[in-house]
Order: structure tokens, then sequence, then C-alpha cells
């Protein structure tokens, strides 16, 4: 049996005094979807960053691919697990390609340059995200739904088994949200991905997902597969605000009242 | 993003470029020596003219090549640790230590060999008292480094202008020289250009990993960067780059700032070609400017401080007006 791409036990996650999350146990196996959905400030964001290893959790553990993620060197972590940040910048300026080769670092030594194998994977990479022809753009000509996209685009280029995704959707319009939702269920069913994403959309979240995550922000959470855990009525008592439900098609829809 | 051989290419015509500077500094001087007997010198033949050329002009011209390279590396990684285009080597308060302790040198009329030590003690001083004060909490942002550093940088100011208030009239002018960096203090050339060879053996393996850092600590982090690790090390290696540069030349201003951002406009930030690029063109412009400094209105000496300026100033404007938005 192989080690799952994630696994958090007993997770605690803090930030300025208060507990966000406690006593969290997931575990993010090939194949699967989860979405972390949760009010503004509930912890989604922090939980997300401290699932990628990159804030050290209050108590508990997290292990990346079987291992200990606080005694994985940098490196060794960012061939497991990638991960989208909500915001990108980049003060000195640089052109698309660029961007998207960022994410062959962790596949590079320390004397290599990126070769031209990689710079095929780049532009697969940004044609994915409907962003070929644009590679020798600067990037701060770039929309912020094309900046959304270029990110997007440097994740699948590091080629990690795990995504984890702070609103992967922001800034996308219509057609693109269902495009990089679908992008990211084709890595799960054709590669075996794992990927977990912080969404907004309740939807979305039942139409593209298997589990989701409902965080409180007091330290509860909630998991369980979206068909159980993605009602009305436990939406309703999540966001604070009385929400409908329609079925149609096998999809779900939540209108607010 | 340049390939290995762009990069190689844009190296050898910049070294190309470090070498004429520093042969037409050899050339020009209050007595005009011809190039045969440059040649000559520097090959090892005798004559009056060598010793001009390999005791007072070369010297200098190293010395010169080696501070701009030392500056112009660290206002590179100074902007890419701060993550701000507007960082220069001084920002963080190195020039100012420097420059207390020179000063209190100077204002006593110690000897040379003092003069450099306290300089190097106080640069050294103030790298100290701005990483552990903005160490201090564990947190280490960029704001609160960069506010630690002004801060302290300010406060040396302050320090200096006393000094320069209660000072003697005769010593002045050599307090006002070293403050606008001067190359005629007769410091050896060879500590900084041994550092500079260091630095750029230091900095280079880690020039693609700094290309990431420049787009944000946890971007950086989750694509594989020993973040904390890096900072602490550029910190380090750009505060004694600086200070040795300091120790040797004065505060030299506007190098550091400006020959990345000129390098950056004419070949794009990829650290790995960014970080020798701006050390060589640094070495070049302020070789070319110690030249002008003591040759137009010689026998009288300008500070080369003002003349990297006076070079720096319109070369950056021509290449940012050029540059399409």
């Amino acid at each position: 049996m192989t080690a799952p791409l994630l696994e958090a036990r007993g997770l605690r996650v803090d930030i300025g005094g208060t507990t966000l999350v406690d006593a969290l146990d997931l575990a993010v196996g090939a194949g699967e979807r989860v979405a972390i959905l949760g009010r503004n400030g509930a912890g989604k964001s922090t939980l997300l960053t401290t699932l990628a290893g990159l804030r050290r959790p209050a108590a508990g553990s997290l292990l990346l691919g079987g291992d200990d993620a606080a005694a994985l060197p940098p490196r060794q972590a960012a061939l497991r697990r990638a991960w989208l940040g909500q915001f990108q910048n980049d003060p000195f300026g640089s052109t698309v390609l660029e961007t998207a080769l960022t994410g062959r670092h962790p596949h590079l030594g320390r004397w290599d340059w990126e070769s031209p194998r990689d710079a095929e994977l780049a532009r697969g990479a940004l044609a994915a995200v409907g962003l070929a022809g644009l590679e020798a753009r600067p990037v701060h000509t770039l929309s912020g739904g094309e900046r959304q996209r270029l990110a997007i685009a440097a994740l699948l280029t590091q080629a990690s088994p795990l995504y984890l995704l702070d609103e992967p959707l922001s800034h996308l319009d219509l057609n693109h949200q269902m495009a990089v939702l679908g992008l990211f269920a084709g890595a799960a069913r054709d590669c075996g991905a794992g990927v977990v994403m912080v969404l907004h959309d309740p939807a979305l979240a039942h139409r593209f997902c298997d589990r989701a995550l409902l965080l409180d922000g007091d330290g509860r959470a909630e998991a369980g597969a979206v068909d159980a855990l993605l009602t009305a009525e436990r939406l309703s008592r999540l966001y604070g605000h009385p929400l409908r439900q329609i079925d149609d098609g096998g999809h779900r829809h939540f209108v607010p009242e | 993003m340049p390939t290995r051989r762009r990069a190689v290419v844009t190296l050898v015509v910049l070294g190309l470029l470090a070498a004429a500077s520093v042969l037409a500094s050899l050339l020009a001087g209050s007595l005009a020596i011809p190039p045969g007997e440059v040649f000559a010198a520097l090959l090892g033949g005798g004559g009056g003219a060598a010793d001009i050329v390999l005791q007072l002009r070369l010297p200098r011209a190293l010395a010169g090549f080696a501070c701009g390279g030392l500056l112009a590396l660290a206002g590179a990684l100074m902007q890419v640790l701060l993550r701000n285009p507007l960082a220069d080597p001084y920002v963080l308060g190195i020039s100012g230590g420097a420059g207390v302790g020179a000063m209190f040198a100077l204002l006593l009329g110690l000897p040379l060999i003092a003069v450099d030590g306290l300089a190097f003690a106080g640069a050294f001083a103030a790298m100290l008292l701005v990483f552990g004060l903005a160490h201090g909490d564990g947190s280490w942002t960029q704001t609160r480094l960069l506010l630690t550093g002004v801060i302290v940088a300010a406060g040396c100011g302050a320090l200096v202008a006393l000094m320069l208030s209660i000072a003697e009239e005769h010593r002045l002018r050599g307090m006002l020289f070293w403050l606008m960096g001067d190359l005629g203090q007769g410091t050896p050339w060879w500590p900084a250009m041994l550092a500079l060879v260091i630095a750029l053996v230091v900095a280079l393996p880690f020039a693609r990993e700094l290309n990431l850092l420049a787009r944000g600590l946890l971007q950086a982090q989750a694509l594989g960067v020993a973040v904390d690790r890096l900072r602490y090390a550029i910190y380090l290696l750009a505060s004694l780059a600086t200070a040795i540069s300091v120790t040797t030349a004065g505060s030299i201003g506007f190098v550091g700032l400006v020959v990345p951002h000129l390098i950056r406009l004419a070949i794009g930030n990829d650290q790995r070609l960014l970080l020798p690029a701006s050390a060589l063109a640094g070495g070049a412009l302020l070789v070319l400017a110690d030249t002008l400094a003591r040759t137009v209105i010689a026998p009288q000496q300008l500070p080369v401080g003002v003349l990297t300026a006076l070079i720096g100033v319109p070369l950056f404007l021509f290449l940012l007006s050029r540059q399409p938005r």
C-alpha cells in the first residue's frame, strides 16, 4: 500500500492567537479531489499553506508522500506538492515563458539551465491554460485573469502529484473557470493527481470534487463526501445565510434566499 | 530568458568593456603616457612612465573596478532581498556605520590604517545591529528589515553630521571626499578584488533561487528554495561586499542602485546573468568615472561619487525612455 499524497494528523492551525482549525485529520490519496469551503477569515488559506508545509502547524503533524513535511528539504517537498497562492507578483518584471518555467526549478540541478525540453513543457502548460502565443509578453501587460492562468501554467510545469490551490478561479471568466476545473479534474482522473482547492462556489465544489472540508473558523472542521455534506441546510449554517438547493441533471445549485 | 550561450557572449562583451576601461585609465592622467610605454610598463619594461603606470594608475584602476563591482553586486542582491527596486547597498545603513567610523578616525587625525579599520568596524557594527533588531521577533520581514536599516542609517547620518560640524577646518575636505567616495586614499586594491571574486563565486550558484525569491517568499519556498537560509546568506554577502567597498573607497553613491537597473533594462532580470554582468559593468563604470574625476580639472581631483552620478543619470534616463512600456 502506498502512502497518501498528503496526510494531516491532529493538525492545529493558529493565527494571531486564535485557533482556526483544531485536531484535523485528513488524508488525500491519488486521484482524490477535496474542496475547502468556509467564510472569509475562516482559515482556508492559512490551512492550505500549512498543508503545503509552508507554515508550521501549531500542533499535530503533516506528512507529504509518507514523510514528515517538517523534515523534508524544500526541494523534495516541491517535487511532492505544488502550491498556488492567492497573490502573484514580480516587482522586477519578466516574460510569460520565464514565469511558466519557474515551475521547473525543483527539477533542475544547481548549475543547470532550462533545457529545450523544459521550454517545451512550459509551452505545453501555457497552451493548456489558453496562453499559447503569449510566451514573449512581459507579465505586467497581462490582465488579472491571464496572470492567474499563467500562475496555473507554472504550477503545471512543476509536475508534482499533488496540487494545493488557493482560490484557483479568482479573476477567471466563466469559460476559464470551467476550463481550469476541468484541467485539474482531468489531472486527477488521468494522472492520479491529488487536488485540494479552496473554492467559494459550493455548486462547483459539488461538481468537481469528491470530498469537501467545511471550516467553521472556530476550530471545528467537518469533512465528508460532497453528496452528504454539501446540502442547503449545512451550507446555510456554514455561510450564515439561508440557501436553497436546486437539483438539475445531477448537478446541485445553491441559490441565496 | 537568456540562453547559456547568450549569457556567455554578454559577459565576454562586458569583460572586454571592463578591460578597455582599465586600459583607458592607464593612458589618461595629468601626464599623458603613450600606449606603447603603457604596454611596455605592463609587460615589465622599466622607464620613468612605468612607475606612474604600475605604482599609481594600475592599483587605483583595480581598486575602482573591484569597488564598482562589489557595489553593483551588493545592490543587485539587496534589491532581490528587499524585493524593492529602490534598494541599494547603502539602504540598510552599512555605509552609515562605515561613515561614523571613518569620520571619527579623520576627526582625530588618525592614520589611514585606522580610518580603514574603523570604517570596516563601523560597517560591521551597523550590519549586526540591523540584523539583530530586524530579526528580533523572528519575523524578519522585508518591511521590518528595511525600516530598521533606514532608521539606523539615519542615526549614523546624524552622527556624521555632528562630527563634520565640530571638525577642524583643515580636516573637512578629507572628510567630505571620503563621504562622497574617493579612490585616491591609497587603500590597497587587492582585498576588494579578492572579495569581489569570492562574492561572485558564492552568489552565482544561488542565482536561479534568487530569481524565485524576487517573486515572493512563500512562492519561492513552495518551489523548493530554502528561503530563510538564502535570505540570511544574501544579507551577509551583500553587507560584507558593501563594507569592503566602503572601506576601500568611501561611500561612492549611485553605482549600486543604478548599475543593476541598467543591466536589467538591457538584458532582463535573470540573476544568473544579472549578477556577473552587474559586477563587470559596475567595475567599468567606476573606473571610467574615476579616470574622469582625476583628469577633468587636473591636477585638481574631483570625488568620484560626483562623476558616477553625472555619468549614470543620463545613461539611465536614456535606457528608461527607450524601454517600451
